[in-house]
């Protein structure tokens, strides 16, 4: 299809606004870190290009060990959201028990419960499990995943039953058909879960706020915020070096899993 | 000897809505047994009954003397070709031949030595390190029938494994698949909804339609003999003409209104408990009147030049017929055709229960030639 030259000027005239009012709030904040403390104060540009807010983001306060917290947080999340996710997907798929189908539908239906309707409840069990500040109660309640438990039952159904078949013929049980055969063919969709369940654990805040009383379990946003109130004029460089910082992570996994999917949905294809 | 038995078995998925009954049924020891029949007629669920892949609903299944309606596929020692291959995507192709030894516990050097003599023996050899992905749709084949020959069952099962070809590599696979059976003795079930493919590997075929057993024989008796009209219509191509038939006083027997043919006296006898009839003819029973006197004559509707034959299609009282000609013929459509019919090469069908009463008298005499 052919699009008259006006048009495409004015599509992208208006994609590059879109664009440029959705990023300058990043743009801003990762300029900021650069500034001197004096140009951000006086609200001018930049004059100078200075490293200091990071360097002191992490003296002043312990950002690296937020990060490792967070950091430790978001993988155990993601491992124990693809282990439970995989294997309740592969028992809706593969295995079949009376009533398969309705208990999917309700599994799937708490997908319509929203996060925050059920924090309290939450919040009471890790409490009354003594899992307030551990990793336990940072974790664990993430774990059941409706949306991975889905999304993976999706793919599972598209690897043919012949499969699981002729494994059943070789003498394969299930366990090890699920190991072998099963989670390498849905290599890219776990992929896919893994990266969105690093990410939304890595920038979860309310949670971890509830769940954790000292800065030994805290995460990044948590750490984050806490330095923005500690002191009576916000140090606006140090916050913004510390929000850039905490970002990269999601930047660095979104542009290796996209290459990674890429290929991944490439190699995966057999007609 | 019977190397498996099926008595009286059956098939439901819902109570009430049998797919399969009343399968009788037994196979010998190294037999190409062919499974024919309409897509739905409940092939694959019957051959996943034997591999133990769904369970028996009624009725006892047996293998060499033993009841194995509840023994599990790994069990029952035999091999299994699926119409999509069921090849595992992420692995090569000499993984993919070796996945059921590996899954069977089976020594290394065992395994490497089976690997060697059926890459060769199957024209894998160059291809062990490719994946699936890479091969072509024949090759691909040539990798599930490795994977089945490799386990050395000595019963296979193949699913419509041929569906997925060109007609000309099916044709070479067809050919290939029965030198293996031959070659390796296997007992081999085989699937198809290819009339074609039945009749020429089967040592024996069982027409199977909407779940019911039509006729179980040799393709030639299924040829000559057809059981019912099922049969009849479904095996041979061109089909079986069909029509309608009455008997009359003078000539004896009306086909179509057209058609007229004497009957004798035992042909009427024969004929007159039945209400009505049906008359089946073979395409080449209809034939040219060069060496006999013609017998009838029809308009030329269609003329089909294939060069070892020609195909022509016939009205018969407002139905089309079809006759097949060897060689070539100049013949122009709109015409009549003087045409040479045979009562001898009519069989006879109960028009209400579609049962054979009468095969062609003439054939199975003369017509099969034996060196
Ligand atoms: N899992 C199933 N549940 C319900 N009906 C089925 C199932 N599998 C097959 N059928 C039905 O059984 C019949 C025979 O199917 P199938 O054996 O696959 O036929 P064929 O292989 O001859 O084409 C079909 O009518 C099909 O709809
Ligand atoms: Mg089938």
């Amino acid at each position: 299809m052919r699009i008259p030259i006006g048009r495409k000027v004015i599509t992208y005239l208006l994609l590059i606004l879109a664009a440029f009012l959705i990023f300058t709030p990043t743009l801003m904040a990762v300029v900021m870190s650069f500034m001197t403390n004096q140009d951000i104060m006086t609200g001018s540009l930049p004059s100078a290009f200075s490293l200091d807010n990071y360097r002191r983001a992490f003296e002043q306060f312990p950002l690296l060990h937020y990060l490792i917290n967070s950091f430790l947080i978001s993988i155990i999340i993601m491992i124990g959201q693809l282990v439970l996710a995989s294997l309740a997907a592969y028992a809706f798929v593969f295995l079949e028990f009376k009533g398969r189908d309705f208990l999917f539908y309700l599994f799937i239906a708490t997908m319509m419960v929203p996060f925050e309707a059920s924090i309290i409840p939450n919040f009471h069990t890790i409490r009354d499990l003594g899992w307030i500040d551990q990793y336990t109660g940072l974790t664990v309640p993430f774990f059941a995943m409706a949306f991975g438990t889905f999304l993976l039952r999706q793919n599972f159904k598209q690897i043919p039953k012949e499969l699981r078949e002729a494994s059943q013929i070789a003498g394969m049980g299930d366990v090890k058909f699920y190991l072998t055969v099963v989670l390498p063919v849905a290599k890219t969709s776990l992929i896919t879960l893994g990266v969105y369940g690093f990410l939304t654990s890595w920038n979860m805040y309310l949670w971890p706020l509830l769940a954790t009383t000292n800065d030994n379990v805290r995460t990044v946003q948590i750490g984050l915020r806490q330095l923005q109130s500690q002191e009576q004029m916000n140090d606006w460089g140090v916050i913004m070096a510390g929000a850039v910082i905490v970002i990269i992570p999601t930047l660095i996994l979104l542009f290796l899993g996209q290459k990674k999917l890429q290929r991944g949905l490439t190699e995966g294809a057999l007609k | 000897m019977s190397y498996i038995e099926l008595k009286d078995i059956t098939k439901s998925y819902h109570a009430g809505n049998n797919i399969l009954e009343e399968i009788d049924l037994t196979i010998e020891k190294g037999e190409f047994f062919v499974l024919v029949g309409p897509s739905g007629s409940g092939k694959s669920t019957l051959l996943r009954m034997i591999a133990g892949l769904e369970e028996v609903t009624g009725g006892i299944l047996k293998m060499d003397e033993k009841i194995v309606n509840h023994l599990q596929p790994k069990d029952r020692n035999l091999s299994m070709v699926f119409q999509n291959y069921a090849l595992y995507p992420h692995l090569s192709v000499e993984q993919n031949i070796l996945f059921g030894l590996k899954a069977k516990k089976i020594s290394k050097t065992e395994q490497q030595k089976r690997l060697k003599e059926t890459a060769e023996m199957m024209g894998l050899s160059d291809l062990l390190g490719r994946k699936p992905r890479q091969l072509s749709g024949g090759q691909r084949q040539r990798v599930a029938l490795a994977r089945s020959v490799v386990s050395e069952a000595p019963l296979c099962l193949m699913d419509e494994p041929l569906s997925n070809l060109d007609a000309k590599l099916r044709a070479q696979m067809r050919v290939e698949i029965r030198r293996l059976q031959k070659q390796l003795g296997l007992t081999l079930i085989y699937v198809t909804h290819d009339q074609v493919e039945a009749m020429t590997m089967g040592d024996r075929i069982m027409v199977l339609n909407d779940g019911k057993i039509q006729q179980v024989g040799k393709p030639i008796t299924l040829y000559n003999e057809p059981a019912n009209l099922f049969v009849a219509s479904f095996i041979g191509s061109p089909k079986m003409n069909i029509g309608r038939a009455e008997i009359k006083e003078a000539p004896g027997l009306l086909v179509n209104n057209t058609l007229a043919f004497s009957a004798d006296a035992r042909l009427q006898e024969a004929l007159e408990v039945h209400k009505d009839i049906v008359v089946g003819i073979r395409p080449e029973h209809i034939q040219p009147a060069t060496h006999y006197e013609a017998t009838h004559s029809l308009e030329v509707v269609n003329v089909e030049q294939l060069g070892n034959e020609t195909s022509l299609a016939l009205d018969v009282g407002g139905e089309l017929w079809t006759a097949k000609w060897p060689g070539q013929w100049e013949i122009e459509t709109g015409h009549l055709l003087e045409v040479y019919i045979s009562q001898e090469h009519l069989s006879f069908f109960d028009a209400q229960t579609e049962k054979l009463i009468r095969p062609a008298s003439f054939s199975g005499h003369g017509e099969v030639q034996a060196i």
